[in-house]
């Protein structure tokens, strides 16, 4: 690790005055649990860090007036998973059970896991975000990446595992930065973006600005999950993963949301598999009439179309888990 | 001399009692000192600069930015302007600081440059390494029932020979099998802490082989071996990797001598992976024919792999896998790529033997629609070990303790549960196992203390506790009694640890040591007791007439008249001297239970049954352990692990434990561990089975994959991936 | 070049804007670098630059410790306090190799800094053998759920903190929850014979 300046300051205000406004400057320090290793491999060499764990304000989860919750950016997944607040949230609880490290939990916060960079092996071996064919032969090793908005050089995978289920849920994210207009409240679906060079982010997030709290509207109705699709049980990336959220009467869904995970370099919201189920009974049938329309547009790259076929048993399983019924699988 | 031999399974006070390792509460609660945890006053903490690229040539090295970062004492180049590098990660220079930190920040600020060269990593494609010229024949070798007449060309001959056979036959198999490099990746990294003082080396050394990598420091130091100590209390797994100071523990001496410093190198994980160590790889092309009985009459094959840029494929003495027809013709091919050079993997050639030709014995059951385990039974005929009867007697115990007969469809025809199909597959496997070199001294002191040496070392094996089991069984006490000191090369020496050959040469070291010392204390004590030595025993604490038990005494009087002098006793075995004590080859049945998620191509794990002979069982705790590990390891071959690279740039993608994915507790499912130790196999004395456990997993679970799905997944591991992509190429 | 930096009685006044005039990376190392070891106020904030002397208590006992702002947990315990029970074995904390207890949470040892842990407990696997042996090393010895042992103590603390949240854990549970350590000898199934048998036997202590 490169040496370099630590600040933990101790409210939201405090955490803006020493952050920079430049990239690659500062980092925030949350749980450490990716930071630490990117920094240990030079990844990511800030000269400062900032830890924010000391901020009262960005932990911990209270309801809200609305009937909903709101989650700091700095609790602890640990604490997200068994907060009572939480229960009605199936989606989140799925994926938090599902990063199967008991140390991970502990440790890594919700804030640091919408944030989290990605797994991209290129990207963790210091190729960059933007890998490319160097030699033309178009033969990368791209088993894990994007099938979906995979044109261009950025063709990793959004690697938070929450997000899908906090952009099905209709969650909103607060940001703050140096200027009072930076206060904001956004929905989960607009945090994340696909960078267009290397002084942009996965994340809308500037250097200077900071996640302090997550926003769940209240449930209302809706019911939730998240499928991943896991080769191992242990805390490695899932290989597809769906998020569904959905309103129904009558046995007739009026209203849903999904979002798909580890597909796209953003959480992938997908309007075709809404479009396929909004208006019919949940069935089997319905579910993976879904799942087909969510992967209609996917576009695997050399060594990835498997994921195509994951991916739609992801959301197929999402629904009939959301739904309450027999998803299939272990 | 005494007559060595081990006591009848009624007389063992000690042996084949579950004994819990000596070491195990200093391992589990942190006290024990790996090399990793030696801190020496004033150390150095190295680290080192991997090469980027798979394959180049350096222009240009300047370490001097190294030099000025703050904490950086010494940056020692191993790699000069000019060398050709031939595999990524090599280390071109080592960074050596006051700090890990300062450490690695001189490493990347060392500036080089580097002339691409061309890159072939692709050894499953034995097309593209023809045409890239990485290619070498690795031998074969045809044999026939049918000899060749005195004008036959021989080639023509063995074509006609195989073709006519595979004509003749009832049942036809052809396929493709496969199986991927995979890396040693031990947790304790290889490394050594170190310090050069006085023209002297003291090198703890994270190794499998205390006794022979003195001289490996000292040749490449310009010492004598009496010059160097190599110390291993206790090491972070090797399986097979560790058997050399290797040139990075000869840089952190050299660094230790131009600084005067102590110094503690140990390689990053991402270094781990790349450099030290990994499994061939093995693809193989085969054809076999099978009377009506199933039993494989002719095999013809063509296999490749890389063992990286030097060295070659599996052995194409162990293709076909223990199971070997009258009838074959085998050929391998190496294959050179650019990654780091294979090193001995626990039991080198078989698991990717076993795993690309008992999965063809299966594929004929599913081509037979017959059961595989009776298609396995009837190719025991085949069985080249002269082991079919115990295979036999092995596959009927798994087999029950599987419940096989109960749970067994035939391939591909078992209920489906929504997406989710089950499977059983078999595999067996041999292995040597023979004690190796091993001396021991051993030393009783006048107050009853038992103290012993040997130049070995525990890689966790239980190796301690099977020396200190077996002098207190000779001595009629209790394993707590006896001091074992292993794991320096200042002790008597013993051989490496590798091919299952420490707990043969350890027991028979430390037997005969014992059985002569106590021979002579027999000699001090039948005066007193009015009794022949030879009419005496060590029983239970107290030396004692046989069959007058109460004419006794305690081992400590005994031990007393010693008078002044303790009594020493050197003893060593050779290995391959004939002896009662020890012997050599193993066989082992191997059964997996999966369940596939036909939709995701996920196998998960239900059940496994490991039953293994290894003649006479020491410690059957640690022994079960093995055998438990081994399976874990299989597994872990079968379904996770794999070294990734780029087709492109060669670079190992996935070189950090995030991306290697290895096999976690709820991943492993249920495991039977059986101990085969009849009277027959008991007899035969102590064989090592440190190998043996690791082969057969592959073979015997993408068996169970094949018959859950009715489809072979060709390559290991299975993965998702591959499991769909097999699954549709059927559909 | 990062003037700011070379003067430590103008860090007080330091602004957010000469700090962001460094000239990139190499620079900025350099110039921390050459500090002397410093805490100043950056408009009410603690900068730390170089070192600090945290105080923890460890096992019990207050220690003090001069740390490097980039020290790590594990390095400061492994190297300034010769407790090398917590292993250094992958750079991303895949493997739970240095868990430790901080303040009674499991946490990875190698993925956070010492300096963050200032003020905190904490408790390494090495307290478990005093006073008298705790049950988990026990009944890792008691299992054999040992090998090389060099994942022993991540495990053995893992399974401290899972059986401190459900000491009444099902066999599902135990599958479930002890995933984020490897072992590479493949000890599982006597890990989780062991944990059973503390689960069962409610040898818990
Ligand atoms: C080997 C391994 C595999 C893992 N696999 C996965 C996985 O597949 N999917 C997954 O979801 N998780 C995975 N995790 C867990 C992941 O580390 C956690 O999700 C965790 O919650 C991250 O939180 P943290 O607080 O430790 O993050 P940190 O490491 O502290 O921070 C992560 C990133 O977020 C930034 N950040 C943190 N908080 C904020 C904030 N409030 N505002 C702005 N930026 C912020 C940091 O600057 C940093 O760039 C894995 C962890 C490990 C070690
Ligand atoms: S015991 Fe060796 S890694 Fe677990």
């Amino acid at each position: 690790m490169k040496l370099f300046e630590y600040a933990a300051p101790r409210t939201e205000a405090e955490v803006l005055q020493v952050l920079s406004p430049e990239f690659g400057k500062t980092e925030i320090l949350a749980g450490g649990t990716d930071l630490i290793g990117l920094m240990k491999k030079m990844i990511v060499t800030p000269d400062r860090v900032v830890n924010i764990m000391n901020v009262p304000t960005l932990q911990g989860i209270e309801p809200t007036d609305e009937g909903g919750v709101r989650i700091g950016a700095a609790t602890t997944l640990d604490v997200v998973r068994t907060s009572p607040y939480m229960k009605p949230y199936s989606a989140v609880l799925q994926v938090i059970a599902g990063i199967n490290s008991l140390q991970l939990q502990a440790q890594g916060t919700i804030g640091g896991e919408l944030c989290r960079r990605p797994q991209c092996w290129f990207f963790r071996n210091g190729e960059g975000l933007f890998w490319s064919s160097r030699h033309g032969t178009g033969e990368r090793d791209d088993r894990y990446h994007a099938i979906f908005d995979n044109e261009g050089p950025a063709r990793f995978v959004s690697p938070s595992r929450i997000a899908p289920a906090l952009i099905a849920l209709g969650a909103r994210l607060r940001v703050i930065g140096p200027r009072a207009e930076d206060e904001q409240w956004v929905p989960a679906s607009a945090f994340f973006q696909k960078p267009k060079h290397e002084q942009q982010k996965e994340t809308i997030l500037r250097p200077d600005q900071l996640l302090t709290h997550i926003e769940l509207p209240p449930v209302d109705g809706w019911l939730s999950a998240t499928y991943e699709v896991r080769q191992s049980v242990g805390p490695d990336a899932p290989l597809a993963a769906a998020a569904c959220a959905f309103r129904h009467s009558g046995g007739i869904v009026r209203e849903a949301r999904i979002v798909l995970g580890q597909v796209a370099p953003t959480p992938w919201y997908s309007h075709e598999a809404v479009a396929a189920l909004v208006g019919m009974p949940v069935t089997v049938e319905t579910a993976e009439i879904a799942g087909q329309a969510a992967v209609q547009r996917a576009r695997p790259l050399n060594n990835n179309a498997y994921k195509v076929q994951l991916a739609k048993v992801a959301v197929k399983r999402a629904i009939l888990l959301a739904a309450g019924m027999n998803p299939g699988g272990f | 001399m005494a007559n060595y031999a081990w006591p009848s399974r009624d007389e063992a006070q000690v042996i084949g009692k579950k004994t819990s390792r000596l070491d195990g509460v200093a391992k589990s609660t942190g006290t024990a000192k790996y090399t990793y945890d030696v801190n020496l006053k004033g150390q150095l903490i190295a680290k080192a600069l991997g090469c980027p690229h798979a394959h180049c040539r350096i222009t240009k090295i300047d370490t001097s930015p190294a030099l000025r970062v703050p904490g950086v004492v010494h940056v020692e180049v191993l790699r000069d302007a000019g060398s050709e590098i031939e595999w990524q990660g090599e280390i071109l220079a080592v960074v050596a600081a006051e700090t890990e930190g300062a450490a690695a920040e001189g490493v990347k600020a060392i500036r080089v440059e580097y002339e691409p060269l061309d890159v072939f990593v692709k050894d499953y494609d034995l097309e593209a390494a023809e045409r890239a010229g990485r290619t070498s024949s690795g031998g074969g070798r045809v044999q026939t029932e049918r000899e060749p007449g005195p004008n036959d060309d021989e080639d023509k001959f063995a074509d006609a020979e195989i073709e006519r056979l595979l004509k003749a036959s009832k049942y036809v198999v052809e396929g493709f099998y496969g199986i991927d490099p995979i890396t040693h990746c031990c947790l304790e990294p290889h490394g050594s802490t170190v310090e050069f003082k006085d023209g002297k080396l003291l090198a703890y050394l994270s190794t499998q082989n205390v006794s022979g990598t003195d001289d490996g420091f000292a040749r490449d130091l310009n010492l004598t071996a009496s010059d160097v100590e190599v110390r291993c209390d206790y090491i972070g797994g090797g399986f097979g990797s560790k058997f050399a100071p290797d040139y990075w523990g000869v840089a952190a001496a050299r660094i230790s001598q131009k600084t005067g410093r102590p110094v503690k190198f140990m390689l990053d994980r991402d270094l781990e992976l790349k450099l030290a160590g990994n499994r061939p790889s093995a693809y193989l092309k085969v054809r076999v024919g099978a009377d009506e009985n199933g039993v494989i009459q002719v095999w013809d094959s063509h296999h490749w792999g890389t063992g990286g840029a030097t060295g070659g494929a599996v052995s194409q003495n162990v293709v076909p896998y223990v199971l070997v027809p009258k009838n074959y013709r085998r050929r391998v091919t190496n294959i050179k790529t650019n990654a780091a050079p294979a090193r001995a993997w626990r039991a080198p050639n078989h698991p990717q033997a076993c795993a690309i030709s008992q999965t063809v014995i299966d594929d004929l059951a599913r081509v037979m629609g017959k059961d595989s385990y009776d298609v396995f039974l009837a190719n025991l005929v085949n069985a080249t070990n002269g082991k079919a009867d115990v295979y036999r007697e092995q596959m009927r115990i798994a087999a029950e303790l599987m419940g096989w007969k109960e749970k067994y469809h035939l391939h591909g025809k078992g209920p489906r549960n929504g997406s989710i199909v089950e499977g059983l597959g078999m595999a067996l496997h041999t292995w040597g196992g023979a004690a190796n070199n091993s001396s021991c001294t051993l030393r009783i002191r006048p107050d009853g203390s038992v103290e012993s040496w040997c130049g070995t070392q525990d890689l966790g094996t239980g190796t301690r506790t099977v020396c200190a089991m077996v002098l207190a069984e000779t001595f009629g006490l209790s394993p707590a009694d006896v001091r074992v000191n292993i794991g320096s090369s200042k002790y008597p020496v013993s051989g490496a640890s590798g091919g299952s050959t420490t707990v043969g040469g350890v027991s028979e070291s430390h037997r005969r040591a014992a059985q002569d010392a106590l021979e002579k204390l027999f000699a001090l004590v039948a005066p007193k007791l009015e009794a022949q030595a030879e009419q005496l025993e060590a029983v239970g604490g107290r030396i004692r007439v046989k069959g007058a038990p109460q004419r006794s005494i305690s081992w400590k009087e005994a031990c007393a008249l010693l008078g002044d002098m303790p009594l020493e006793v050197t003893q060593s075995y050779r290995s391959g001297t004939p002896s009662p004590l020890s012997s050599s080859q193993v066989a082992g049945v191997q059964m997996a239970h999966v369940a596939v998620d036909l939709e995701t191509g996920v196998v998960r794990m239900k059940k496994f049954v490991a039953v293994q002979d290894q003649g006479l069982v020491i410690n059957p705790k640690t022994c079960a352990s093995q055998i438990y590990g081994g399976v874990c390891m299989g597994i872990a071959g079968a379904l996770f692990e794999q070294r990734i690279m780029d087709p492109e740039t060669g670079a190992f993608v996935n070189c950090e434990l995030s991306d290697y994915r290895l096999p976690r507790l709820g991943d492993v499912g249920e495991i039977i561990v059986h101990l085969y130790e009849p009277d027959s196999e008991r007899q035969r004395g102590v064989v090592g089975n440190g190998e043996p456990p690791v082969i057969s997993p592959i073979a015997a679970i993408s068996n169970a994959i094949c018959n859950a799905t009715g489809v072979r997944v060709p390559v290991a591991p299975y993965t998702p991936q591959r499991v769909l992509e097999a699954l549709q190429r059927r559909a | 070049m990062m003037h700011a930096h070379e003067d430590t009685s103008r860090r007080s006044g330091f602004s957010r804007r000469e700090f962001l005039k460094g000239s990139g990376v190499a620079a900025a190392a350099t110039a921390l670098a050459q500090q002397s070891a410093s805490v100043a106020q950056e408009q009410g904030v603690e900068v730390v630059r170089g070192k600090k002397r945290i105080t923890v208590e460890v096992n019990g006992e207050p220690v003090s410790v001069e740390v490097e702002t980039r020290t790590t947990l594990l390095e400061m315990l492994r190297y300034q306090l010769d407790l090398t029970g917590a292993k250094p074995v992958s750079t991303d904390g895949s493997c739970g190799a240095s868990t430790v207890l901080v303040d009674g949470k499991p946490a990875l040892a190698a993925a956070l800094l010492a300096i963050a842990c200032d003020g905190k407990k904490i408790q390494t696997v090495e307290s478990l053998a005093k006073p008298e042996l705790d049950p988990v090393p026990k009944a890792f010895v008691e299992h054999d759920a040992q090998q090389c042992g060099f994942c022993t103590p991540g495990f053995v603390m893992a399974v401290r903190a899972f059986l401190n949240q459900h000491p009444h854990a099902t066999e599902e549970e135990i599958r479930n929850g002890l995933n984020g350590n490897i072992c590479r000898c493949g000890t599982y199934a006597n890990v989780f014979q062991a944990v059973l048998s503390l689960v069962k036997g409610g040898a818990n202590g």
